[in-house]
């Protein structure tokens, strides 16, 4: 078995070592129920409060804001629900994302369309960067909503978030971003940025799997997807996952700590990665260079299919992804590729390396030589047809 | 690499392949976009999500990896669009055939090339010898005569047949259950699936209708001396053969003899107007031999699953042939497959053109 090259970190990632000693007393002794009045269940409860405020200090919003949920997905979805409710209250039936966002935002606003609200989706530029200007254009009387992610979660490209928000803030429109790839990887700061409401997912910054939080400012009523108890004020039933959001504080404390030093390194290594990659024959970097989280680097190659060449790197111990999944497994052609307006058969040949300040140096020279050869197989194979 | 559908044949040839000692994958082909339609009416396809996670959970069981690969582009191309033209042309076709052609040993065979793996193996019933005096890879029916699908495998080149295994081809259907049984496969008990995966309910004219966003225009029935006898509604809902639901009340009992496209029309005529003698054939493939060099006495099948037939197939010029059969044949279907054999052996196949010599 070859040495593992962990470059999929836009999927998930390792759990840290911090996390890991922040979750351990719950997983073990202090096994309480946050909502319980006797002593064990204290002794939960405070550790909520202290992720609450640990969160609330990092991104830079009130304690009062941050409500806890199963990840990014489940916060994408009572954000948007949420928000077409108020605006439902309001006669405001229009809501706009980006045409490039995540798939549960994406199909929230299906939904929604399906529920006689009025979704549009703005186009985004081929570089992979939602114009502020266009956002500002398709604002109007009835709309309620604007959601653009902080980060593609495939091609990485950065976000004018603030001057969005700012737009959505002079229009009296509320406005949410997805920030599960960009936190813990670049500064966020809510009260800068003017966002109303806000997602992430701990697992994407070295957290635990099943931990996230929705924020939302104190003018923005939530509406409960999951109905029962009393716990996120009511907003979110359910027991809350103690050890995953002591362990999600921990990793996103840990991550805005040395986050400078980790976006240098990663930088480098993507760049060293890019360089690499746009010397093989055929290759299509995809989104745009300046504007980009530190980790992700997206390529397509021309007349090669990305199942087998995920499948080749799999082999050289090489752990990618491309694209999504439909729900039998299979890879589908990337909504966001064709968002930028590449053609479907480009598409299929994406490759997306997602790299962490874990990586090496020599384990991206050893994927550049890896990704080299099974293209060049691939293309071989593609001139002679079984048929 | 090996076909895995999620049924109990291919999960069998998977157990057997990789008991066998070789290196195996499990591979699901996702072949078309089914599963709304297939949740409504909570119908078995062969891409339904029960049916991957049944072939994934054989190959975790069997420790194997198991990779689900997307060919819907190449399925809706060379099997889904050949289908509908064939039915707007006014023919029968077989889209199984069409799958087998170019997805199963055409795109899933490359597949395997490109991953470094020496050949695929499927769950058909049929056999896959080498001939030891001429060298080519001959083509049998299966053990259980039953089950066997050499018909629809016809179309093999040689290429594919060298790179091919067929591990059930020795087994009875029975004796595949029990190995499924013995190694608790939990598809062991799953039915056959029958219809055309892609028309679970059946209904092609439906089908067609959807697919292609339009309405069959009526047309008229018309005898063979060509005299109008009613109104159909649209050729694609008629196939060849078909004696029910004509909507008309003649004397006899009529049947469908032949469809025109062109004029749109459908020719009706008694039973006895359904026996053809010779057909004519083209696409022409030929297993155990490259040629037939002088008309050959063979035994034919037109159809799955028919009974065969002794005819005289003669090879004319640019992969076309002629069957003249020693009796009349009953509802020879343009688009379908004929297909020629040596005893188990497959000598080779072509497709129905029409039955006038």
């Amino acid at each position: 078995m070859k040495r593992q090259i962990y470059v999929d970190n836009a999927a998930t990632t390792r759990l840290s070592r911090a996390a890991a000693e922040a979750m351990r007393p719950y997983l073990d002794g202090l096994f309480g129920n946050p909502s319980s009045a006797h002593t064990a269940g204290m002794k939960a409860a405070q550790a909520l409060k202290r992720a609450r405020e640990t969160l609330a200090g990092l991104l830079g919003c009130s304690p009062k804001g941050i409500y806890f949920t199963s990840g990014g997905s489940e916060s994408d979805n009572q954000a948007l629900i949420s928000a077409a409710a108020w605006g439902a209250e309001h006669g405001r039936r229009h809501l706009i994302a980006s045409a490039f966002e995540h798939p549960a935002v994406l199909r929230t606003l299906e939904a929604l369309r399906n529920r006689g609200f009025e979704t549009e989706m703005i186009p985004v530029s081929r570089g992979g960067i939602v114009d502020p200007g266009r956002v500002a254009s398709s604002i109007r009387d009835g709309t309620c909503l604007v959601s653009v992610m902080a980060a593609n979660n495939e091609i990485g490209t950065v976000q004018p978030i603030a001057e969005i928000g700012r737009i959505c803030r002079e229009r009296h429109v509320l406005f949410h971003t997805d920030a599960v790839q960009a936190a813990g990887h670049i500064p966020l700061n809510i009260r800068g940025m003017k966002v109303d409401l806000l997602s992430l997912s701990a697992h994407k910054f070295h957290g635990p799997k099943g931990a996230g939080v929705l924020y939302a400012g104190e003018n923005v009523p939530l509406v409960p997807l999951i109905r029962g108890g009393g716990q996120e004020r009511g907003l979110r039933a359910g027991t809350q996952n103690v050890p995953a959001i002591a362990g999600m504080a921990a990793a996103l404390r840990e991550a805005c700590g040395k986050m400078e030093a980790d976006a240098s390194h990663t930088a480098a290594l993507r760049d060293r990665l890019t360089d690499g990659l746009e010397s093989i024959p055929g290759a299509v970097p995809v989104g745009d260079r300046d504007h980009r989280l530190p980790g992700i680097v997206n390529f397509c190659f021309r007349g090669v299919e990305a199942e087998p060449l995920l499948l080749l790197l799999d082999e050289e111990g090489i752990c990618a992804s491309s694209g999504s999944a439909c729900a039998a497994g299979a890879l589908e052609p990337s909504h966001v590729l064709l968002a930028l307006g590449l053609p479907k058969a480009l598409a299929r040949g994406e490759l997306r390396f997602s790299l962490d300040a874990g990586n090496t140096e020599e384990e991206i020279d050893t994927v550049i030589r890896a990704t080299a050869s099974a293209v060049t197989r691939l293309r071989r194979y593609a001139g002679k047809k079984a048929l | 690499m090996i076909a895995m559908s999620g049924g109990v044949d291919s999960s069998v040839a998977a157990c057997l392949m990789k008991e066998s000692g070789y290196d195996c994958m499990g591979v699901t082909m996702y072949l078309y976009r089914g599963e709304d339609r297939a949740a409504e009416k909570r119908r078995k396809t062969c891409c339904s999500l029960d049916d991957v996670e049944d072939a994934r959970s054989v190959a975790f069981q069997l420790g194997i990896p198991y990779h689900v690969f997307n060919f819907t582009d190449e399925f809706e191309r060379e099997v889904i669009r050949r289908f509908v033209i064939g039915y707007e042309n006014g023919e029968t076709p077989n889209p199984c055939l069409d799958c087998n052609r170019y997805l199963k040993f055409g795109r899933f065979l490359h597949r395997a090339e490109e991953l470094g793996y020496g050949c695929v193996a499927t769950g058909h019933y049929a056999r896959i010898e080498k001939d030891p005096k001429s060298g080519r890879f001959l083509l049998k029916k299966a053990l259980d005569e039953a089950k066997d699908q050499s018909y629809v495998l016809y179309a093999m080149t040689q290429d594919q047949l060298a790179h091919t295994v067929f591990p059930l081809g020795n087994l009875r259907k029975a004796q595949v259950r029990r190995i499924a049984e013995e190694h608790g496969f939990r598809n062991a008990q799953k039915r056959d699936s029958e219809d055309i995966c892609f028309v679970p309910d059946g209904d092609y004219a439906g089908f067609l209708e959807r697919y292609t966003g339009q309405k069959y225009a009526c047309g008229d029935f018309v005898s063979r001396d060509g005299r109008v006898l009613g109104r159909h509604k649209g050729i694609v809902r008629y196939t060849v053969g078909q004696r029910k639901g004509l909507g008309l009340s003649e004397g006899k009992p009529l049947y469908v003899c032949a469809k025109c496209a062109r004029r749109n029309t459908v020719t009706l005529g008694g039973k006895e107007d359904l026996f053809s003698r010779s057909l004519a054939a083209d696409r022409l493939n030929l297993i155990s031999c490259g040629r037939l060099d002088r008309p050959a006495r063979l035994s034919v099948r037109i159809r799955y699953g028919q009974r065969e037939q002794p005819a005289t197939v003669t090879q004319m010029d640019g992969g076309t042939v002629r069957v003249v059969f020693d009796e009349p044949q009953c509802a020879i279907s343009p688009g379908q497959a004929v297909v020629f054999y040596d005893g188990d052996t497959v000598v080779g196949g072509a497709t129905i053109r029409g039955t006038d010599l």
